[in-house]
């Protein structure tokens, strides 16, 4: 019937167990954290932004956090989707070239510029370029900048989208696909780490 | 555009969010768009319509963000999920969303100044046990990668909260760093 839910399966929480019936006071978040997967993952209307697209985008922004359950669930789901598998070693290269340590970035120029910290400006190899297509190429370095250095984010970045032929409404799924990320990645690390203090 | 004023430091104040592509047009809104709006006076504001630009996540994303703030029947009080939600704001660098939930912060747990030094000082800022250990643990969250750990647990054990209260913080620290990738990407704030 229903698609298991994808956080307990990736934090590992058992029908019955304690953090299983936590999550069960909170349902309405538990539900939609569930329909937020589906809409990004099984989406009515793929049209601005693909399957093969969205797997290759999640394997990038999963593996770019290191190495977890969750990771290997997109790593699955990219070398599963017919027209993305072709992309997983290109993905791989790129997350292995892309893997820093974040929050950083610079503040609008003020009080908070003593706070800025440089870091990597990852750009797509010129190797990994022809395998993944510009706007493939494009979205992976945006979704870095989402991923280490988002308040570095500036009108610019868009337009670099637009330009790779994104559209707007493709722009906000995808952007909405890495954030989403950032939360799942989170709540799942967080739930696991909680079951193992409980232990 | 061009009446865009940037802020430059971290805020309590109210700010206007200003986008960088074209949100959709009020008066081209269908019954999908509304649904995916869930309240419809959010057609008012530009960052809605342009996030309903694809209707089924904003409203997925729009029931979790409330669930997870706004069902108080237990755990978490209000104040200290808003807290976790500013704490991830100021450590990102999401003037806008600090400023919104500094506020929600100062209002529910009537701290004002400690939710202010918050945003002076940043997430090192001695706000007393059980709040460092909500900052703390929403701050490892944030990092990437993720830093949250075992110390975290215990630390939030012995400030007070138990397990369904630090469920609520991984919660409202997690989902911040959706609401803040989304504001700082798509647009920019205005005083």
């Amino acid at each position: 019937m229903a698609t298991p839910d994808i956080i307990d399966t990736l934090a590992g929480i058992e029908p019955g167990s304690a953090l299983d019936a936590i999550r069960a006071r909170r349902l309405q978040a538990r539900e939609n954290a569930q329909k937020s997967y589906l809409s990004l993952f099984a989406p009515i209307d793929a049209s601005d932004f693909s399957l093969a697209e969205r797997a290759a985008v999640a394997a990038f922004v999963t593996g770019l956090h290191g190495e977890s359950p969750v990771a290997a669930f997109y790593r699955d789901k990219l070398a599963a989707n017919a027209d993305g598998a072709r992309l997983s070693e290109a993905i791989d290269a790129e997350i292995a070239r892309g893997r820093t340590s974040g929050p950083y970035g610079s503040y609008p120029a003020g009080p908070l510029s003593v706070e800025n910290t440089a870091g990597l400006i990852y750009r797509v190899s010129a190797a990994g370029k022809p395998a993944l297509g510009a706007r493939l190429a494009a979205a992976l370095e945006h979704a870095h900048l989402l991923v280490f250095r988002q308040r570095d984010a500036a009108s610019d970045d868009m337009k670099a989208l637009l330009a790779a032929g994104w559209s707007a409404t493709g722009i906000v799924t995808f952007s909405q696909l890495v954030a989403f990320l950032s939360f799942q990645l989170r709540v799942v690390s967080g739930l696991r780490t909680l079951a193992a203090a409980s232990a | 555009m061009s009446t865009v004023n940037p802020p430059v430091a971290f805020t309590q104040d109210e700010l206007g969010w200003v986008s960088w592509i074209d949100p959709l047009p009020e008066t081209g809104l269908t019954e999908r768009h509304y649904a995916g709006l869930v309240d419809r006076a959010r057609a008012k504001s530009e960052y809605f319509r342009l996030l309903v630009r694809d209707p089924e996540v904003l409203e997925a994303r729009t029931k979790t963000d409330k669930d997870i703030f706004y069902n108080v029947t237990d755990g978490l009080p209000r104040a200290e999920r808003e807290l976790a939600a500013a704490a991830t704001s100021r450590y990102n660098g999401c003037i806008y969303c600090a400023s919104v939930h500094a506020r929600f912060a100062s209002t529910y747990s009537k701290r004002r100044d400690d939710v202010q030094r918050l945003l002076d000082e940043g997430v090192k800022a001695d706000l007393g046990e059980r709040w460092n250990a909500i900052v703390k643990a929403s701050v490892a969250l944030a990092a990437t990668p993720i830093a949250f750990g075992p110390d975290n647990i215990a630390e939030l054990r012995r400030a007070g909260l138990d397990d369904a209260e630090i469920v609520d913080v991984i919660n409202g620290a997690s989902f911040f760093n959706w609401a803040n990738r989304l504001m700082l990407s798509l647009g920019e704030p205005s005083k």
